[in-house]
Formats: structure tokens, C-alpha cells, sequence
């Protein structure tokens, strides 16, 4: 069932023309009761509950998710891997799911091509390099590799880049962290289903959740397109869907919903060979192992649960593009795709306890949840097991749109909220 | 792309218009009364909904009026659109989960 992948298994099966792998995980009928339900089977959801039968010990646990694992956002964002951002609770959040990614692959057996290639974020103007400096030098307060380059540095970084400074948008400066980078987004589903898996957790494919049991303030159990299924503890991890589970469970959040598009190029051979993005301009590109290039673009200004994203935002980052990287000028793009992602008011996730009690939230990640998985699996599966938050998302409690205690993340959150 | 049928103007293109979030949100009568968790839910707590939303737009580069549209936030089909000030219209019900 869960035989090691190694150069060996490889060879073995090479013989056998790949035929007879083994699944790579169960696909179990839903028991009726679990001691840990998690509502949502992406990155998010997966991590969390491999890392509460990992780090908790607690098994009996059920992922239950509506499509197929690692459909919704975790299939549709541009891979990009980061920890850049400027206040300490948020630093110190990113930088552990850092750490975590860079032994991910080691860890779960499986191959997540985490590539740390180093990611550019430029900056256009007088401003810009202010502010990013500003991040630099807070990142370096908190053992955040990060280091600010001026032009010709990133023209030497990023040799494909257009610096003439009669460009559109100049580029002054950029601020680089070398550890930064991507990593294949299919797989990181995958790998955390097969470890929990492994652990024992049951993965429930195609089995959406339509409702709550609730009695005195507690969680009972969560009603499903599979029947009833009692829980004593539930966990929310639905991304752009939080509100809409929230509501059923009867209390509100501060999220909005709105469309986060993608696209990618032809395939073409090897032509940038690091991540570069750019907050003023909404424009994000790197290659993937197939040559294609990935781009991604701000989201729609409305809410929206389509799935898709609007064309005048296409236009707008593909024209951003076309000028910084002339040569791209006549590549078609192959495919556009939007996903749904779960904006908070000071772009900062909320992994926490509801009013609810025995529920817990963990959405709110907005365009950056990506690049979080390992780590907000971790913290989440602390604050479910122990029914308090971890020191490291202690901050990301969803009473600070109470208290004020926000954490604006908006310039480091690079896409526009 | 939306085409958004402003009162004021007809059918134009989603260019045209900037967002306004959620419509009819009340600002408190009495402020000083107010709880912090009253005042958290009037600044940020919002529906959210999956479905028929009342919100605001504003035709910026146009007449520059605001105004309420009734939009499905799924399908993005607009059911109704209506001055400020005017009752809400009658949409049909949405269950999405």
C-alpha cells in the first residue's frame, strides 16, 4: 500500500511498463464518527492532518472534500514559495513553513520539486524602493534572508529583464530572497494524502458538507452529501468557501471572496530561470519544468465564486509583462483559470477557534496561501489538538478584527486585496 | 468582463465602474453606544454570500453616480439594478453551498 518511492521502486516498475503501482492512497467509505473531522482536502486541510497524526497522534480523522484533492486553489495558484514579509508575527508564520518545505519532500517520500531559484520583487519607483528596503532590513531582524539589489544587480539576477529607463514601469531596485522559489502544487496534495494516509486518516473524495449539528454551543457533527457524520472536534479549511461554511455554522467574518486569475504560455525553452514579481504592476512570472511560463495576475475587484478571472485584469498584467519582458511580446498563452480566494480587511490569514466550540477556522489566506501549506498545517493541527493556538498564530485569532490588533500584511501580500 | 446596466446611463462595460462592497450597511445611530464587537461587525464583518448579493458600484468613468446592483456571485448574472435610495428589489433565492 504504501511502499517507499525510491530509484528502486522506480526501475522495479519501469519493468512492469508502470502498470502496477499501487494507489497511492485509500479511498474509504466515511465511518460515523471521527475524532477530528477536517472540512476541505487541499494543501491546507492535508497538511493539517498529517501533521495531527504525525505531531498529535491522533488518527482518527476524516478529510472530507467536496471535489477532488487539491482542485480548488491548490491546483490553481502560480507555486510561488516565499517568506518575505514585514511584521513579526507573519515573518515568523512564513519563515516555519519555510523551514518546512525545505525537507518536505525528504519527509513525506515524495517529490514536491521544491526549486529555490530566489524571488524578485522590483520596485518601480522612488517609493517602492523605500518601502521594500524597509522590508529588507525588517526581514533581516528576523532571520528572514532577504537582500535589497539595485538595477544592474537585477538586470545581472534577471538578464531578461527590459531596463531601459525610458521603459513604462523603470525598474529602480529589487529586493531578493534566494530561498524563495516554487514547488509543484499537485504534489504537495498528494504527498501530504499519502503520508496521512499512511498514518491512517481517511480521505473522503466527493463529499461536500451542507450543514452543521450544533446543541449547546458544541459541535456534534457535520451533515454531508454521504449522510451525517459525528465528530467531536471540526475543522474548517475551505479557502474561498469560509464565509459560506461560517454562516451555516451561524457566526460571521470579515472576508471577501474574489477571483484570483493565472495563465500560462506555450512551452518554450529555458529563459528565466528565477521568480519575479512586481506589487505595483500585478504581474508575476516564472518557468515551469515544462517551459511554460507562469503568470500570475491581480484578482477581480468584486466578489466573486466563478472560478474565473475578468479579461480587463488579463490585459492589464499580460500588457505589464509584454513591457518589462519585451521578448515575450509574441507568446500565446495556452490557458487562463481563475480560484477563489478568501481576503481578509488587513491581508492576514485567521487560523482560530470559532464561538463555536469544537470548530475551528483556518482561512482568510487570501493570494498567499500557497506558499503557507506546511506551515498552516503545522499551527492548525496544534490548535485543534490542544484547543488553543500555537505562539506562532496566536496573532491570526479572528478577535483582533475586535480588539484592532491588525496585522497588515498588504504590502508583502503583493496582490491587491 | 461584466456589462453593467447603469440607471443612469444603460449597459457599459465592467471597465467603467469601480466596486462599493456590500449596499445598504446602516452606520450606527447612537456610535457612542456602540460595543467594540458591534463596531467590529459594522466595519468588517460581511455576508459574504455565495449567490444573489445587494452591493454598490459607482460609474467612475461615466456619470459618476452610485448605485445598487443585484448580482449572483456564482453565475455573475445581474437580476435587477436600482438607484440609491430606492427598496430593494425582489431576487430569487439561492442555495449554493
Amino acid at each position: 500500500m504504501t511502499a517507499r518511492y525510491s530509484i528502486f521502486s522506480l526501475l522495479r516498475n519501469a519493468l512492469s511498463y508502470h502498470e502496477n503501482w499501487p494507489a497511492a492512497w485509500r479511498s474509504p467509505e466515511p465511518k460515523a464518527s471521527y475524532d477530528v473531522v477536517i472540512v476541505g482536502g487541499g494543501g491546507h486541510g492535508l497538511a493539517t492532518a498529517y501533521y495531527l497524526a504525525k505531531e498529535h497522534k491522533i488518527t482518527n480523522v476524516a478529510v472530507l472534500e467536496r471535489g477532488w484533492l487539491g482542485g480548488g486553489n491548490t491546483g490553481r495558484n502560480t507555486t510561488i514559495v516565499r517568506s518575505n514579509y514585514l511584521w513579526d508575527e507573519s515573518a515568523a508564520l512564513y519563515e516555519h513553513a519555510l523551514k518546512l518545505w525545505e525537507t518536505m519532500s525528504q519527509e513525506l517520500n515524495y517529490n514536491v520539486m521544491f526549486s529555490q531559484r530566489g524571488v524578485l520583487n522590483l520596485a518601480h519607483n522612488q517609493h517602492d524602493l523605500r518601502e521594500l528596503s524597509r522590508r529588507v532590513n525588517a526581514n533581516r531582524l528576523n532571520d528572514v534572508d532577504s537582500e535589497l539589489l539595485d538595477a544592474r544587480q537585477v538586470k545581472e539576477f534577471c538578464p531578461i529583464i527590459d531596463l531601459r529607463a525610458n521603459g513604462r514601469y523603470p525598474v529602480l531596485g529589487a529586493t531578493l530572497q534566494r530561498r524563495g522559489g516554487t514547488a509543484r502544487h499537485d504534489a504537495v496534495a498528494w504527498g501530504y494524502a499519502r503520508a496521512a494516509d499512511a498514518l491512517g486518516v481517511d480521505i473522503i473524495q466527493e463529499c461536500p458538507v451542507t450543514g452543521f449539528r450544533i446543541s449547546n454551543g458544541r459541535i456534534q457533527a457535520v451533515e454531508t452529501g454521504k449522510g451525517a457524520i459525528e465528530a467531536k472536534k471540526v475543522a474548517l479549511c475551505v479557502a474561498g468557501h469560509t464565509s459560506v461554511l461560517a454562516e451555516l455554522a451561524g457566526f460571521r467574518l470579515p472576508i471577501h471572496s474574489v477571483p484570483l486569475q493565472a495563465l500560462v504560455s506555450e512551452p518554450v525553452k529555458p529563459v528565466i530561470d528565477c521568480v519575479v514579481m512586481s506589487n505595483a504592476i500585478h504581474a508575476y512570472v516564472s518557468q515551469s519544468d515544462k517551459g511554460e511560463l507562469v503568470i500570475g495576475a491581480g484578482t477581480d475587484k468584486f466578489i466573486g465564486y466563478g472560478q474565473r478571472g475578468s479579461l480587463p485584469v488579463t490585459e492589464e498584467t499580460l500588457g505589464a509583462v509584454c513591457e518589462l519582458f519585451p521578448m515575450f511580446r509574441r507568446m500565446r498563452m495556452m490557458r487562463q483559470w481563475g480560484g477563489t480566494v478568501d481576503t481578509c480587511p488587513d491581508a492576514s490569514p485567521i487560523v482560530s477557534k470559532t464561538p463555536v466550540e469544537g470548530l475551528y477556522v483556518n482561512g482568510g489566506w487570501g493570494t498567499g496561501g500557497f506558499k503557507s501549506t506546511p506551515g498552516s498545517g503545522w499551527v492548525y493541527a496544534h490548535t485543534i489538538a490542544e484547543d488553543r493556538p500555537h505562539p506562532l498564530n496566536e496573532a491570526f485569532d479572528m478577535n483582533r478584527f475586535v480588539t484592532g490588533y491588525l496585522i497588515d500584511e498588504h504590502g508583502a501580500a503583493a496582490v491587491a486585496h | 468582463m461584466l456589462l453593467i446596466p447603469c440607471p443612469y446611463c444603460g449597459e457599459r462595460d465592467e471597465t467603467e465602474f469601480s466596486y462599493g462592497g456590500e449596499a445598504h450597511i446602516e452606520r450606527p445611530k447612537e456610535p457612542d453606544k456602540l460595543s467594540d464587537a458591534e463596531w467590529a461587525d459594522y466595519v468588517f464583518m460581511r455576508p459574504n454570500s455565495k449567490g444573489v448579493l445587494l452591493e454598490r458600484w459607482v460609474h467612475s468613468h461615466g456619470c459618476r453616480r452610485w448605485f445598487n446592483v443585484a448580482r449572483d456571485t456564482l453565475t455573475y448574472k445581474i437580476h435587477a439594478v436600482y438607484k440609491m435610495g430606492e427598496k430593494r428589489p425582489r431576487v430569487p433565492k439561492t442555495d449554493y453551498v
